[in-house]
């Protein structure tokens, strides 16, 4: 019998244990004039970390931070509605800030920090703004891919020499606001024609560094990814990009979409005035310094600060004009339900 | 036999109302994913119709269905040679292998498929995804089946060997009987597993229900499509937990006393044993070497490979915090049901006991959203608290506790309980002095496999923890999300060396069992 309890008793007071060190709320021994900010951050971490580091060293205020990805804290801040803990929210990319925004959740955007970002970059609605972005680029093995066969629009991939030769990631936010960009751009025959074509001969992958490894295997000639999977794999030793290259559709194609992180405040903070300190300081010149410096590669968009000098500016890129506010609209979500791609 | 005692005595009611109180207590628990799926494919109404009926649901349920009975097949084909070859030849390094069979328990099921991934691209499909699947959740299998076989008696085959029946034949006819129940609950485990596995089948290019309610969810950021495939995956996890209960049959596997059992004989494998001990090697090789090279892999040539052992240190004590926490509650909830649905057979404790494996076959993004939905209407001041993260746990993992805990109960003689109540001791003293210690095996196997599902749990962790937690498996996400794969590596290979006692408490717990 003693055996049986003793670790059952021994579990039950850890458990115990582990239940009243979460209950000690800083609050308590803090003094009360301190306030601390929840961050719902579905950046990387460690870009979510340093803004959040560098905001509690420039003006002392706290801030805590609950990670997770895109889907799984946009649809957490939905479901907790009103009561939610978060104060700020920030993304990888605005699909997720749409889902927030439809609902009403987001607190207008102060107009001094709005002024930081340029608009392409900021909900049109004026309740979130960009906080950092990545561009959609070609990665191809430079072995099976000669320069000369590498396609000049994303248009291309949907002729029959592309057959099976290249991997896409529909899920993918980038992947849909390509398919946004086409629809748009060649209006919606010819897009559907499009759509039809890319499932025909897309390889399906999940995830971006599963297309970029295959690539660099052999296993696929190319595909359809973001930049800083490639410069941060480089960075990291490059075993899984050594034998492929990128390739910019630019041009204003489709394929050269820019896709845009975005951070906002959301109505229910209760520390509004400290929360958009914060959606000020990640945007500004100290913020986005922090982000072009750190290992994420990924590009700046606020106060004028330059993109890391590993990558091509930003500007260079050639990006077409999207509206943000309707990545993944219904008709584009429906459209790949009905050729199958989701 | 069983029914008769029950309904014999005439003394007790047929479903105590405290311990019946108890078990649907937990059911609803348990039950708040199905509801929560439920609802919105009601909220949803007619667009379901069109989300569910179209060719790409019907490649999916193709997949999932292929998969689940391939993944089940091979793990119970795969758990019951490996536990027949330690348990009953006479393969030399015995102890060697049962430690061996066991481990891979301990290596989480999406690492072992980044380092079959990592060999090669083209490791992608419906056989990449039976092969990884089968090398992760084999030992489900393998240790409840090795500690039948270690406990039956001889005698019954030997009979069967002079009533003129080959070893084959002795084999079907009276091993497999007295196996069937432990083999369908690691087979029913498996199954659940494969029905909600996402971390393992990411990388493989092959996509069933589970996989494209993620991608639904990252692409539409509407829960609609989302909850429309999630409507279907449940009436899969009922299609299974109906078959394995038609499958299990009433045959009783108790018996009184464990004096009279003899060791069993161990059968002579000759010329085989080389083919038996290369076999087994190479499982183990394909299940443990794999993975293991491949974290030494990223350790090495990664310039992101750190030991910040501050952090390291921190994220392990807490995983094993909450996996412990976890284990011990889960398996505290899982012990009224389990004793219902034994001692007291009938629709309503069948029914009751069949809920609690609803929240194992789901994604854990559908479990969490549904608590969250919960929780922050109803019990506001538990949200993102310690309590809830382990609530979710239970949820989730409530079937390994189960399957441990009914199959250790149905092994023990309901007749020493009513001969403790004849003696004058009451429910609880007996629940104490007589049914605990005789399931203790199924309490600490059921503990260590909840522990060992807690230490690689991620969404729920993500989503239900006090903020700022940090376990070995969020910040493997993190580091691997950032590509930084050396700095991943450390975090993964403590995963391993934290749920290694587990694992090795698993073979040792029936090994004590068999001796005593």
């Amino acid at each position: 019998m003693r055996h049986v309890l003793r670790p059952l008793i021994a579990a039950a007071a850890v458990f115990a244990l582990a239940a009243c060190g979460s209950s000690e709320d800083p609050a308590v021994t803090a003094p009360p004039a301190e306030t601390t900010l929840v961050l719902y951050n579905a950046q990387h971490e460690e870009v979510g970390q340093a803004w959040a580091d560098g905001f509690t060293a420039k003006t002392g205020i706290k801030v805590e931070l609950r990670n997770g990805s895109d889907f799984e804290l946009a649809n957490q801040i939905v479901a907790e509605g009103a009561a939610s803990p978060a104060d700020v929210f920030i993304t990888e990319n605005s699909p997720a800030m749409s889902l927030v925004s439809s609902k009403d959740l987001f607190a207008p955007v102060d107009a001094g920090t709005k002024a930081q970002v340029p608009p392409q970059y900021s909900s049109s609605k004026g309740d979130w703004v960009g906080v950092a972005a990545r561009a959609t680029v070609f990665v191809y093995n430079t072995t099976t891919v000669p320069e000369a066969e590498l396609p000049a629009s994303i248009l291309d991939l949907a002729k029959p020499e592309w057959k099976d030769r290249f991997g896409i990631s529909p899920s993918g936010a980038d992947f849909q606001a390509i398919v946004s960009a086409v629809y748009a751009l060649q209006g919606d025959a010819a897009g559907a024609a499009w759509l039809q074509g890319v499932k025909d001969n897309a390889k399906i992958y999940r995830g971006n560094s599963t297309i970029m490894k295959a690539a660099n295997d052999g296993e696929v000639p190319g595909g359809v990814i973001y930049h800083y999977y490639w410069y941060g794999d480089q960075a990291d030793g490059g075993a899984n990009s050594a034998k492929t290259k990128l390739h910019f559709f630019g041009n204003q194609d489709p394929g050269a979409f820019v896709s845009v992180s975005g951070g906002g405040v959301l109505t229910s903070s209760k520390h509004a005035a400290q929360a958009q300190q914060f959606l000020a300081y990640m945007t500004g010149a100290d913020g986005q310094k922090l982000l072009a410096d750190s290992t994420a590669l990924e590009y700046t968009v606020g106060a004028g600060v330059a993109a890391n000098a590993k990558l091509t500016p930003l500007a260079e890129l050639g990006a077409p004009t999207v509206d943000l506010n309707a990545l993944n609209g219904p008709k584009i979500v429906a459209e790949m339900q009905r050729v199958g791609l989701l | 036999m069983t029914r008769s005692v029950a309904a014999g005595t005439g003394i007790r009611l047929r479903y105590p109302p405290l311990r019946l109180a108890a078990a649907v207590a937990v059911a609803l628990l348990a039950l708040v994913p199905l509801g929560y799926v439920v609802a919105g494919v009601v909220a949803a109404g007619g667009v379901v119709v069109d989300l569910v009926w179209r060719p790409r649901v019907g490649e999916l349920l193709r997949n999932t269905v292929v998969l689940v009975a391939l993944g089940t097949a091979a793990c119970a084909a795969v758990g019951t040679a490996a536990a027949w070859l330690v348990e009953r030849t006479d393969l030399p390094a015995r102890p060697l292998w049962t430690g061996l069979m066991a481990a891979p328990l301990a290596v989480p099921a999406f690492v072992n498929s980044f380092g079959w991934y990592s060999l090669s691209s083209s490791f992608a499909g419906l056989g990449a995804a039976v092969l990884v699947t089968t090398l992760s959740y084999y030992p489900l299998v393998y240790l409840p089946v090795a500690a039948v076989l270690r406990g039956t008696d001889p005698a019954f085959e030997e009979m069967s060997r002079a009533l003129g029946n080959g070893p084959w034949s002795t084999f079907v006819r009276v091993v497999l009987p007295q196996l069937r129940p432990a083999l369908l609950g690691g087979a029913l485990l498996v199954g659940l597993h494969l029905l909600a596995e996402f971390g393992a089948l990411q990388s493989l290019r092959f996509d069933t229900f589970t996989t494209a309610i993620y991608d639904q969810y990252q692409s539409t950021f509407d829960g609609t499509g989302a909850t429309a495939l999630a409507g279907v995956l449940v009436l899969l996890c009922l299609l299974l937990l109906t078959g394995e209960l038609s499958l299990a049959g009433r045959a009783r596997v108790a018996r009184l006393g464990a004096g009279t059992a003899r060791r069993p004989t161990r059968h002579h494998l000759g010329r085989a044993t080389p083919l038996a001990a290369g076999g087994l090697a190479l499982l183990a090789a394909a299940a443990l070497g794999v993975p293991l090279a491949c974290i030494g892999y990223w350790l090495a040539t990664s310039t992101s490979t750190a030991f910040p052992a501050g952090d390291l240190i921190r994220a392990a004590g807490t995983s094993v915090t909450l996996a412990l926490a976890g284990a011990a509650v889960t398996t505290a909830l899982a012990l009224p049901v389990a004793w219902l649905v034994v001692r007291r057979r009938g629709w309503l404790s069948r029914a009751v006991e069949r809920s609690t494996y609803v929240g194992n076959s789901l994604p854990g993004i559908v479990v969490a959203l549904a608590l969250i939905t919960v929780a922050i209407r109803y019990l506001p001041g538990l949200y993102q608290t310690t309590v809830m993260l382990i609530a979710a746990y239970a949820v989730l993992f409530m079937p390994r506790a189960m399957v441990s805990l009914r199959a250790s109960l149905e092994q023990a003689p309901p007749e020493l309980d009513d001969v403790s109540r004849a003696l004058g001791v009451g429910p609880a003293g007996s629940l104490l002095r007589v049914t605990l210690p005789l399931v203790a095996r199924g309490l600490g196997a059921g503990s260590a496999l909840v522990f060992l599902a807690v230490v690689t749990e991620l969404t729920s962790t993500l989503l239900l923890a006090p903020i700022g937690t940090r376990t070995l498996a969020t910040q493997f996400w993190s580091q691997s999300t950032s590509i930084h794969y050396g700095a991943a590596a450390p975090y993964a290979l403590l995963m391993i060396l934290i749920s290694a006692p587990a694992a090795y408490l698993l073979t040792r717990r029936s090994r004590q069992e068999a001796d005593r």
